[in-house]
């Protein structure tokens, strides 16, 4: 419902002077941007997503201690200057495997949730297009989908395909492909749901009548004037995707059965730090933590979103 | 009610079916044979690697073979754990009141905490109570269950030794004592889970009776001389948990999942440990037939979401 024009109490309030401030226009997106500032803490958890967005893509070329390092006389260490999140207990520099495992963290959070908008945005879209059975098998597909245990599936889905994938495109490549493709697979429908709804409403509205009168085919009709007025509440929901799938890809890991077990994700750093809880609780600390504040902070992104976005929903 | 409840079984029945297509397929379409470790072994001929083929039925069409193996499971017939040499039915068997237990509870405490704090927040919305629940709330659902698992050992087990962070199934002491023990070592996993849910829940039902305590005929309760403890219970709250069933049966995988990780953490005799103990031990029959049954413990909760929802909303008609 971005598209339509909203204003906000406050937003009517400042807009009567456009006497001192003529060229001060407001666009729906800009409004939306302002609601999502005043929205303190989100305000607050899109400087730290960036800041640690930063940290993860500068970091490593700035702390330059490799994260296979191995230095027995530093073993399980806590905080110190020269390991300033300590180290594990091969002596390895923590903050150097945080940095390079929160990448991978990141990336697969992101493209899972690419995977499972694109797939609950076509699913959705197809749905609220056609009617009759088409529709119902869609919807009823999206209702099964919706009940089935997602994480005995994904361990089952990784343990039968791991193999054949590692073979085919290498040990960190094919894990990362099915890791993203399996949890984007399993994330797609509460979009599709929501789009599917939006475009019921939508395609009945008479700007898209006004659009399909002047010849427009069906494709255009999406793409052109549905979609984009369809696009709030996706967007809110694919933030939390993001939150979900780190979750997710982490609660993989720290089975163990995510990523090989060179390769640092923040899941991985916690499974490895469980067994010395004892006398490194910095370990698990640093790498738990930042998986919650990578996921409170994605979290408040999407309510502030929901404010922003969905303006019926502000009072 | 019994027409009602037929219905809603006739119902799940093809999601059943669903679910049991889709892990047939995923086996069938993944690479690797079963037999594998047979053409490998030199021991063995050929030839009787091609009969043990045929009796199994591997080189029928695919339909058939969904069809055997759909039959053989409906039969109770699930196959034989390679790894601990029982059938996988008795080692479920032996394996899911534990589970059951674990998640009923911890559905419990997080309803206890949930209910009213969900209520009160959405009394007096915006009010510093409502804030603070909010954001406690925020933190609850945003901790992964591995992380405040791994918390909460740190904090009960390993700086104050309270709490045992090991679950025991034989522990030695009898009586009271037993039953303390019992008590002692599902206070953490309990925890872990039901403050997970709980945290959702409190933002389900402070939205839910957010929407329904406005409405006209609440005012039209509180007009007649109903006490306010009354219109809150009676009036508002039924109506407000509609909803919330809905929700809380849509959370149901998640609360499995949850319940996955738990078992590993505290090392809980349960099916989800037993999931991630035959994934690491190559175990295939278990690892498909324990699936099948978190599949079909969903499906049994959204059962029972719905009979719920029958019984708080009248306008569903049973008949």
């Amino acid at each position: 419902m971005v598209g339509l024009t909203h204003a906000s109490p406050t937003a009517e309030a400042e807009a009567p002077a456009p006497a001192a401030k003529p060229e001060r226009r407001f666009s729906p997106w800009r409004d939306a941007l302002r609601r999502f500032w005043r929205h303190r803490l989100a305000a607050a958890s899109t400087i730290i997503l960036a800041l640690l967005a930063l940290a993860i893509v500068v970091g490593p070329l700035l702390w330059r201690i490799p994260i296979n390092d191995i230095d027995f006389t530093a073993r399980l260490s806590g905080p110190s200057w020269a390991h300033p999140f300590g180290t594990d207990d091969l002596g390895q520099d923590l903050l150097a495997r945080m940095l390079y495992g929160g990448r991978i963290s990141l990336a697969v959070g992101f493209a899972a949730m690419a995977v499972g908008l694109v797939a609950g945005i076509i699913i959705g879209a197809i749905a609220g297009m056609s009617r009759g059975p088409i529709d119902a098998l869609l919807m009823w597909i999206t209702d099964l989908f919706l009940s089935l245990p997602q994480l005995p599936l994904l361990l089952l889905v990784i343990y039968l395909f791991r193999n054949f994938l590692t073979s085919l495109v290498g040990a960190q490549g094919g894990v990362f492909i099915m890791i993203v493709l399996v949890i984007g697979g399993f994330r797609w429908m509460t979009v599709a749901r929501l789009v599917r709804a939006q475009f019921l409403s939508l395609r009945e509205t008479e700007f898209v009548e006004a659009a399909r009168t002047l010849g427009a085919s069906d494709l255009r009709l999406v793409v052109r004037h549905i979609l984009p007025n369809a696009l709030g509440p996706v967007i809110v929901a694919g933030t939390i995707d993001v939150a979900a799938a780190i979750i997710a890809e982490s609660t993989l890991s720290f089975l163990g059965l995510g990523f090989p077990p060179d390769i640092p994700t923040w899941g991985r750093l916690l499974y490895d730090a469980k067994d010395y809880l004892d006398i490194a609780p910095h370990w698990a600390l640093f790498s738990g933590g930042a998986i919650f504040l990578t996921v409170i902070a994605i979290n408040f992104i999407g309510d502030g979103l929901r404010d922003a976005l969905d303006p019926r929903k502000v009072m | 009610m019994g027409k009602y409840l037929l219905r809603r079984l006739i119902i799940a029945l093809p999601s059943l079916l669903g679910i049991s297509l889709i892990l047939f397929v995923l086996l069938a379409l993944a690479p690797g044979d079963p037999f594998g470790d047979l053409a490998t072994n030199p021991n063995i001929p050929p030839e009787v690697r091609e009969a043990l083929r045929l009796k199994f039925g591997l080189d029928d069409p695919i339909f058939i073979r969904y069809f055997h193996w759909l039959v053989a499971m409906l039969h109770g017939d699930w196959g034989f754990s390679f790894a601990s040499r029982v059938n996988v039915d008795q080692l479920i068997l032996q394996r899911i009141p534990t589970t059951l237990y674990v998640i009923g509870s911890s559905q419990l405490v997080a309803l206890i905490v949930a209910l009213p704090v969900g209520v009160y927040a959405a009394v007096r919305p915006y009010s510093l109570f409502d804030q603070v629940a909010n954001t406690i709330a925020f933190i609850g659902f945003s901790l992964p269950t591995f992380f405040t698992g791994l918390l909460l050992i740190l904090i009960f087990s390993v700086n104050l030794g309270w709490l045992p962070f090991v679950y025991r199934a034989d522990i030695s002491a009898t009586g009271w004592h037993w039953y303390w023990e019992y008590f002692k070592q599902a206070i953490m996993p309990i925890a872990v889970l039901g403050l997970f849910q709980g945290a959702s829940y409190t933002r389900f039902i402070r939205s839910a009776v957010l929407d329904v305590i406005r409405l006209d005929y609440v005012n039209t309760a509180r007009a007649k001389g109903v006490s306010e403890s009354s219109v809150i219970v009676k009036h508002v709250l039924r109506n407000a948990l509609i909803p919330v069933v809905t929700l809380v049966a849509l959370q149901m995988p998640s609360v499995f999942g949850g319940a996955i990780v738990t078992e590993q953490i505290f090392r809980i005799p349960g099916i989800g440990s037993l999931l991630i103990s035959a994934i690491l031990a190559n175990d295939t029959p278990v690892i498909m037939a324990v699936t099948f049954v978190f599949a079909c413990l969903v499906i049994l909760f959204n059962l029972l979401a719905d009979i719920i929802y029958g019984w708080l909303d009248p306008r569903i008609s049973y008949g």
